[in-house]
C-alpha cells in the first residue's frame, strides 16, 4: 500500500511540476498576474508531493519491505538502521528521487525567499525549474520507478553495496546533488533573464547567493566524496581521475568561474553573456554528468546494456534542455549591451583570465572524460584515459590560474597599474619565493615542482593574509562576503600546500607481513603483533593489530579490517589511519597470503599534508557559506526591488 | 550573432558524439588478424624467470588479456576475469602492455631495465590487489609486441586455438555474459576440434 501510496505522489507531483513549468510562463507572456502567481504555491504543492514519495519509499526501506524491487536490490534485514536510510539512494531509481527531492527543496527555497523580486521574474525562475522536474519525474516514472512492485516477493535483499556502507556516502549524495541541482538555479535565473531581455545588474545580483550556496554543496560533496575514496577504498589515493568525479569537477570549475564572473556583472556591468552563458555550461555539466554516470556510457557498459531506454531518455532531455537554452542565447545575447569600459590590466581582465582558464581547464577535463567514447563513437575501438593525461593537462593550466588569484582581488576595477600591483604585492611574492625555495630543504627533498607548488600555494595564503590586515585596519564595517571571501581563497591556498606536500612526499610500501614482523618508514615503525576475527552486523572480518612505534618509542596502535560482507564475495578494506596536524598514517589489510604462521600483504603509507587538504576544503565551504549569508544581497534585493 | 551560436555548435557536435556513442556496440572489432597465425613475440615475464611466446602454449587453447595498472577499465574488468580463472577453463595469459607511458613522472626518464623493474613491481603490486587471473604475465614495455597484433587500447582479449591462430578479438571489457555466451561456447569447440 505505501509503495503505491509513493508512486502516486510522485505521478501527482509530475503534473503539478508541468503546471509548475507552464502556466506561470505563459503568465508573463499573457502578462496574466493569476497564472504567475500560481508559480509559488505549486513549488510548494510539488515539493510535498515528492517529499510523500520518498518517505513513502523510506518507510519500505525500513519495513524492509523487499515485494518493492528497489528495496530488495538494495537492503537486507541485517543492513544498520542507518544505511536502510542512506540506502534509499544507494542507487539508479533512488539517487534520481533524490535528486527530484533536492530541486524541488531548491525551488521552495526560491518561492519563500524571493519575497523582494518582481513577481514575473519568480514566476520565470520556478516555471524554468518546474520544466526541469517535470522531465526529471517523466524520467523516473517512465524507466526508473523505485517503487515497482517484485512479485512474489524476495525472501531476502542483497543487501547495499559494501562499498557505499559509510558514513561518509550516507551524506555524499545529498551533499553533492544539492550542488549540482543547486546549479539549476542559476541557470533558471539566466534563462528568465534572457526571456525577459533585462540582463542587467540586478539579475546578477540576485543569482549570486544562489550561485555560491550551490557551489559551496558542490565543494562540500566533491571533498566528502574524495575523503571517502581515501579512507575507503583503501588504496590511499584521494583523486582518480575517474569519469563520475570529472563529472562533478567539471560543473565546479565551470561554477567557480561563475561566482567570479557573476561579481563583475553586478558590480560593472561587464561579462553580462558570457556569465549567462556560464551559468548554462555549469548546470549542462550537471546534466551531462548525470547523463554519464546514469546511462553508463562511460563508467560500466553493461549497465547501460541492460536499459538502453535510460540513456537515450537522458540524452535526449539533455539535447533539449541545453539545446533550446543555447539556442535561446544566441537568438538573446547579441541584444546584450556591454558593460563599462576595462582597461587591458583591471580586475576585471584579471576575473575574465581566471574564468577563461577555468573554461579551458574544464574542456581539457571534458575532452579526457568522453575521448573513449569519442574512440568509441568514430570505431576506432575502446579505451580508457588514464590520470597521467590529466595531470599533464590540468597542472599546468592550475598555474597562472592560481597566480592570479592575488593580484586579481588587489587590482582597481576598470584600470589598474601594474606598479601599483608590483608595489602592493612585492613584499608578500618575496616572502612567498624565499619561504618555497627554503622550506622545501627542512622537508628532506628539493624539486621545481615542491618549489612552484609551495610557491603558489604560500602566495596565495600570504597574500590574503596582507589584505585581511590592510582592511582591519582601515575604519568601516567589514561584510561578511569579505571574510567569505578571503577564508575560501585562503582554503585554496592550503590546499595547494596540501597537494603539494602529500603529491611530494608520501611514501608507500607494500609488504608481505607476518606476526612479529615489523616495517618502516623513518621515523615510524610499524608492528603486526595480532590478527584476530571479528564479528561485525552483515559481515565478518580479520582485524590486523600493528604497534606504531615513533624513533623507537610506542606511539599508537592501529586496527585495520579486511571484511567480508555475507551477500557479497569482494572483500572490502577498512584502512587504519592515524591522521595528524602534518601527516597522515595509513596501514591497510591486503590479501592473506596463506602460510603458517599466516602472511598477509600489507600496505603502509606515510602521507604528509594529508589533512590540509580536508581542511583547504572545509575552509572553503566556510568561505562560501559567509559569503552567501552575507546581509548585502538582502538589502540590495530590496533596493532593487523597489523600482520595478 | 554568430559568434553566440558556437556553443550550440559544440554542443550540437557533442550529442552527435554522445548519441552514437549510445547506439554503438563497437566493442566487437573484425580484426585482419582473426584466423591468422598469432604473431610470435619472445617477453620477459612478470616473474622475471625466463621468456615466454606462443609457442610455449602450443597444443592448447589460450587466452591472451592485454592490460595495464593505469588503465581504469581492466580494474572493472579483472574480478570477471579472477572468477574465470578459477573455473580453469583455459590459461590466460596477461600481456602488461606499455606499462610506463612515456609521460610517466616516475618512470619515464628510467632506463630500460629500470623501467623493467618498476614496471614489475607495479604490476606485482596490482595483481596482489586485484587477484591474479593470469597463468603467465608478460611484458611488453615498449609496445612492439602490442602493434604486432593490433592492439587498439587496453584492454583487449585474444582466443588462441590449439595450432596458434587467433580465433576471436574483444576490444574492450570482458563481460560475464560474453564469457558465457561467446568465449566459453568457443573455447569448447576449438578444445574439441
Amino acid at each position: 500500500m505505501i509503495p503505491e501510496l509513493g508512486h502516486f505522489a510522485l505521478i501527482l507531483a509530475a503534473v503539478v511540476a508541468l503546471i509548475q513549468g507552464v502556466l506561470p510562463l505563459a503568465g508573463t507572456v499573457r502578462e496574466n498576474l493569476a497564472w504567475q502567481a500560481l508559480a509559488r504555491p505549486s513549488a510548494a504543492l510539488q515539493f510535498g508531493l515528492v517529499a510523500v514519495a520518498f518517505a513513502c519509499l523510506t518507510s519500505s526501506f525500513l519495513a524492509n519491505d523487499f515485494s518493492v524491487s528497489y528495496v530488495a536490490q538494495h537492503s537486507n534485514t541485517l543492513l544498520p538502521k542507518p544505511y536502510q536510510v542512506a540506502a534509499v539512494w544507494g542507487g539508479h531509481e533512488g539517487s534520481l528521487l533524490l535528486w527530484v527531492l533536492l530541486l524541488a527543496l531548491w525551488s521552495v527555497s526560491v518561492a519563500l525567499f524571493s519575497r523582494s523580486l518582481p513577481l514575473a521574474m519568480v514566476a520565470r525562475v520556478l516555471s524554468v525549474l518546474g520544466l526541469i522536474s517535470t522531465g526529471f519525474l517523466a524520467f523516473i516514472l517512465t524507466t526508473s520507478n523505485p517503487f515497482e512492485r517484485l512479485l512474489p516477493a524476495a525472501p531476502e535483499g542483497r543487501d547495499l553495496n559494501p562499498l557505499l556502507q559509510d558514513p561518509g556516502l550516507v551524506i555524499h549524495p545529498p551533499m553533492l546533488y544539492m550542488g549540482y541541482v543547486g546549479m539549476s538555479v542559476a541557470f533558471a535565473f539566466a534563462i528568465s533573464a534572457l526571456l525577459s531581455g533585462r540582463l542587467d545588474a540586478a539579475w546578477a545580483r540576485w543569482s549570486r547567493p544562489w550561485t555560491v550556496i550551490a557551489w559551496t554543496f558542490l565543494t562540500f560533496g566533491i571533498g566528502l566524496g574524495s575523503w571517502w575514496a581515501y579512507y575507503e577504498l583503501g588504496w590511499g589515493g584521494w583523486w582518480f581521475w575517474d569519469p563520475v568525479e570529472n563529472a562533478s569537477l567539471m560543473p565546479w570549475l565551470v561554477g567557480t568561474a561563475l561566482i567570479h564572473s557573476l561579481m563583475v556583472t553586478e558590480k560593472r556591468g561587464s561579462f553580462k553573456a558570457w556569465t549567462v552563458l556560464l551559468a548554462i555550461a555549469a548546470f549542462s555539466l550537471s546534466l551531462l554528468g548525470t547523463f554519464l554516470v546514469r546511462s553508463g556510457v562511460l563508467t560500466s557498459v553493461h549497465a547501460f546494456a541492460s536499459d538502453p531506454s535510460r540513456g537515450i531518455f537522458i540524452l535526449i532531455f539533455l539535447a533539449l534542455v541545453v539545446g533550446s537554452s543555447l539556442t535561446l542565447f544566441a537568438w538573446r545575447a547579441p541584444q546584450v549591451t556591454l558593460g563599462g569600459s576595462m582597461g587591458l590590466l583591471s580586475r576585471e581582465s584579471l576575473l575574465l583570465s581566471n574564468s577563461v582558464i577555468l573554461v579551458v581547464a574544464t574542456a581539457a577535463v571534458l575532452l579526457g572524460t568522453i575521448y573513449p567514447l569519442i574512440i568509441d563513437a568514430l570505431n576506432l575501438g575502446k579505451l580508457s584515459v588514464g590520470p597521467p593525461y590529466f595531470n599533464l593537462v590540468f597542472a599546468p593550466l592550475m598555474v597562472p590560474l592560481l597566480f592570479i588569484m592575488i593580484p586579481g582581488t588587489v587590482a582597481h576595477w576598470r584600470e589598474a597599474r601594474l606598479s601599483d600591483i608590483v608595489r602592493e604585492l612585492r613584499v608578500v611574492g618575496l616572502l612567498a619565493l624565499a619561504l618555497a625555495l627554503l622550506l622545501p630543504f627542512a622537508m628532506g627533498a628539493w624539486s621545481l615542482g615542491v618549489v612552484l607548488g609551495l610557491f603558489l600555494g604560500l602566495w596565495i595564503a600570504l597574500g590574503t593574509l596582507q589584505q585581511v590586515l590592510f582592511r582591519v585596519r582601515k575604519p568601516g564595517r567589514i561584510g561578511a562576503s569579505f571574510w567569505g571571501m578571503h577564508l575560501a581563497h585562503f582554503g585554496m591556498a592550503v590546499l595547494v600546500i596540501g597537494i603539494t606536500g602529500v603529491k611530494s612526499y608520501e611514501v608507500e610500501r607494500d609488504v608481505r607481513m607476518g606476526l612479529g614482523e615489523q616495517v618502516t618508514i623513518a621515523p615510524y615503525s610499524f608492528k603486526l603483533v595480532g590478527l584476530q576475527e571479528v564479528k561485525g552486523p552483515n559481515y565478518n572480518a580479520v582485524r590486523g593489530e600493528f604497534d606504531v612505534f615513533k624513533d623507537g618509542q610506542f606511539l599508537e596502535k592501529m586496527y585495520p579490517e579486511k571484511r567480508r560482507y555475507f551477500s557479497s564475495a569482494m572483500p572490502m578494506t577498512e584502512a587504519a589511519i592515524d591522521s595528524g596536524f602534518m601527516r597522515d598514517l595509513y596501514v591497510s589489510l591486503g590479501e592473506s597470503l596463506g602460510g603458517t604462521p599466516a602472511q598477509w600483504s600489507v600496505r603502509v603509507y606515510y602521507k604528509p599534508f594529508v589533512p590540509w587538504l580536508w581542511a583547504g576544503v572545509l575552509l572553503m565551504v566556510a568561505g562560501g557559506l559567509l559569503a552567501a549569508l552575507d546581509r548585502r544581497y538582502r538589502r540590495a534585493v530590496n533596493k532593487a526591488a523597489q523600482p520595478a | 550573432m554568430k559568434k553566440f551560436l558556437i556553443p550550440l555548435a559544440l554542443f550540437l557536435g557533442l550529442v552527435v558524439f554522445l548519441a552514437v556513442g549510445l547506439k554503438r556496440d563497437p566493442r566487437e572489432i573484425p580484426s585482419p588478424l582473426i584466423d591468422k597465425p598469432a604473431p610470435a613475440f619472445s617477453l620477459p615475464t612478470l616473474d622475471g624467470n625466463k621468456a615466454f611466446g606462443p609457442e610455449d602454449l602450443k597444443g592448447k587453447v589460450w587466452m591472451l588479456n592485454v592490460w595495464a595498472t593505469w588503465c581504469v577499465a581492466c580494474r572493472e574488468e579483472h574480478p570477471v576475469l579472477v572468477a574465470f580463472a578459477q573455473k580453469n577453463a583455459v590459461p590466460i595469459v596477461g600481456l602488461s602492455y606499455k606499462e610506463i607511458q612515456p609521460q610517466d613522472e616516475q618512470g619515464g626518464k628510467l632506463a630500460d631495465d629500470a623501467k623493467l623493474k618498476l614496471a614489475r613491481e607495479r604490476s606485482v603490486v596490482w595483481l596482489q590487489r586485484h587477484g591474479n587471473p593470469y597463468s603467465t604475465t608478460v611484458m611488453d614495455l615498449d609496445g612492439r609486441v602490442g602493434i604486432n597484433y593490433g592492439v587498439y587500447g587496453v584492454p583487449e582479449t585474444y582466443v588462441i586455438d590449439r595450432q596458434g591462430i587467433i580465433r576471436y578479438k574483444r576490444v574492450g571489457v570482458v563481460t560475464p555474459q560474453l564469457l558465457a555466451d561467446k568465449i566459453l561456447p568457443l573455447i569448447r569447440s576449438l578444445e574439441t576440434s
